[in-house]
């Protein structure tokens, strides 16, 4: 049998009520598979900051986890506005929030620099008006 | 899977399989196998909803009687705050004290000025520890079980300071090992508990040292002699009443009440904590300073040993605070300098504790979980529970794992049966015309 799990999920943009559910999906699954708990933690918040950003300014995202002994693989690929200066969201404090969603407590401009730092591989690639894609890849050891 | 001392025993012959207990139970535990109940003991926090839903009483709490503290020189019965909420409109605290002495005990300890001692703690460790915020309150046993087996990113949150159970327990002793000159094991000191869980705070302690309590007793088995005690006792008598927001301790914001920290808040019942314990390790929450959280929905008032309706009772504990809350029994100053001397701190560590994971090997963990999905994409999805486990998820977790056969789902095992008769029927069909044929020719 192979030693691969993947699953999808879905987030719909705007639709706070629901902000957090994938990555508390994913973690669950993590925790079933007894991944050490830095490294459960490291991916519940890249993935919590990934699903945050879908809800504040896409339409929605299909997530895919990636599950192999070595590695966890998250892709988040949403539909939105799309990122016209990577290189500037990257920057810890630039954010393009509005006041509404600083006044919720986001926004504060570290969601893409958060979701690097706890991630050991990380690429994100934009299309202004169509999309952005990231991906997340943490090793299991 | 090594077995630990769960605080719930199920009675099998008093079980009737009535899977009651399978559906509420908040973290999965139980399993309707055979027609009897069983307790996957890894998962266990000993909340307690099974023994307050079962229909049967199946589910026995391992609490202690009366009758297994004769062996003790002086017996001190120490009461959960809880207790004093127990019985009828203005019954003072310290006239249930005095009838504590009447039933049996050689004396009773007030836990709910130790409750405001340990607030006074709580309040220094916030003011002289930064970090890590939020702080998580560790006084309901159900509550530290969880974070161990589900949430151990969390336990460093924990704030590292003993109960009111623990801190009164060890103060009653000292004094009367003092005052008698009795020795330490020759006192019996006995919790008077709302919920089984605190019976885990004695048989696995966090800290090294054991526990200075000696057994726990339910308010339910305590409720009846005291009421005819209560009914014998003048209640005008001239003792010094129990003060402060320590009376507070046993409903829901009675903690957060004592503290001066303004982004304290308080959380009950168990879906509500999941829900909060999953955006901290999320990384949220952060601007919160202190958590109190208990895993029965009314806090301990709500316990599955007691006997008052949870909303009474907490009216009664609200009055109470009113009446004699104001005024402090503890003085400040001299709790922070026992705060100082780690009077109040806890010894050792809260170890993780793991649910069993799919697989001990990581590779043929992964190679279940895919397993398991394929099963579940074939299950009807609406947890119904006929089969023995609470949802179609943990049912294919127990397939993949060869605790339980696929066709123990009575939802495949009538498409098995359809698609056999379907055949069945082409079949007979078939032969018949063929015999319809033979008749006519």
């Amino acid at each position: 049998m192979e030693d691969r799990f993947s699953h999808s999920f879905t987030i719909r943009g705007k639709h706070f009520i629901d902000a957090g559910k994938v990555s508390t999906e994913i973690k669950r699954l993590l925790k079933e598979l007894g991944v050490r708990a830095d490294i459960v933690r490291r991916v519940a918040i890249a993935t919590y900051e990934a699903e945050m950003n879908v809800v504040m300014y896409a339409k929605d995202a299909t997530v895919t986890l990636e599950l192999t002994p070595r590695d966890i693989r998250i892709v988040i690929d949403d539909r939105g506005p799309g990122i016209a200066d990577i290189e500037l969201a990257m920057q810890e404090g630039f954010s393009t929030a509005t006041s509404e969603m600083r006044e919720l407590g986001f926004g504060a401009g570290l969601g893409l620099p958060n979701i690097k730092k706890n991630s050991d591989d990380f690429k994100i690639g934009s299309t202004v008006g169509a999309g952005t894609k990231l991906e997340i890849t943490v090793f299991i050891n | 899977m090594k077995s630990e001392f769960r605080s719930i025993r199920i009675d099998i012959d008093k079980c009737q399989g009535r899977m009651k207990c399978l559906r509420i139970c908040p973290t999965e535990a139980l399993r309707v196998r055979n027609g009897k109940a069983t307790l996957l003991g890894d998962r266990c926090i000993d909340c307690g909803e099974c023994v307050l839903q079962c229909p049967n009483d199946a589910f026995v709490p391992q609490t202690s009687s009366f009758s297994d503290f004769s062996s003790f020189k002086y017996t001190i019965a120490l009461p959960s705050p809880t207790f004093y909420s127990q019985f009828g409109k203005g019954v003072r605290p310290s006239t249930i004290l005095r009838a504590l002495k009447a039933i049996g005990f050689d004396d009773s300890y007030d836990v709910a000025c130790a409750s405001e001692s340990v607030s006074i703690a709580i309040q220094e460790y916030l003011d002289s520890n930064a970090t890590p915020r939020p702080l998580i309150s560790p006084f309901c046993p159900a509550i530290v079980r969880l974070i161990q087996i589900r949430y151990p990113n969390l336990l460093e949150n924990l704030i590292p300071i003993e109960s009111p159970m623990e801190i009164a327990a060890r103060e009653a002793k000292r004094l009367k090992m003092h005052e008698l000159g009795l020795k330490e094991h020759e006192i019996g000191a006995i919790y008077l508990t709302p919920c089984p869980a605190k019976m885990i705070a004695l048989r696995h302690p966090p800290r090294k040292k054991h526990s200075f309590v000696d057994g726990v007793i339910p308010i339910s088995d305590i409720y009846p002699k005291l009421v005819s005690a209560l009914a014998h006792s003048d209640d005008s008598n001239g003792a010094a009443e129990v003060r402060g927001l320590g009376l507070g301790w046993s409903i829901v914001g009675g903690q957060v009440a004592c503290l001066k920290a303004e982004d304290a808040i308080a959380i009950a019942g168990l879906t509500n904590v999941m829900r909060v314990f999953d955006e901290i390790e999320n990384g949220r929450l952060k601007d919160i300073q202190y958590i109190e959280c208990h895993s029965c929905p009314t806090a301990c008032v709500g316990g599955s040993l007691t006997v008052e309706n949870p909303y009474i009772a907490r009216g009664r504990v609200l009055r109470m605070v009113e009446k004699y809350g104001s005024e402090p029994c503890q003085d400040r100053q001299k709790i922070r300098e026992l705060y100082q001397k780690n009077f109040f701190s806890l010894i050792g560590t809260i170890a993780p504790s793991p649910v069993q994971p799919l697989d001990d090997d990581m590779s043929r963990g992964i190679q279940k979980m895919h397993k398991r999905q394929q099963i579940y994409d074939m299950l009807p999805k609406i947890d119904c529970g006929a089969c023995g486990a609470p949802t179609c998820m943990t049912f294919a977790e127990d397939v993949v794992k060869g605790d339980a056969e696929a066709e123990e789902c009575v939802f495949l095992t009538m498409k098995t049966f359809e698609s056999m008769s379907t055949n069945l029927l082409e079949v007979v069909g078939k032969h018949s015309k063929r015999i319809h044929r033979g008749i006519e020719r």
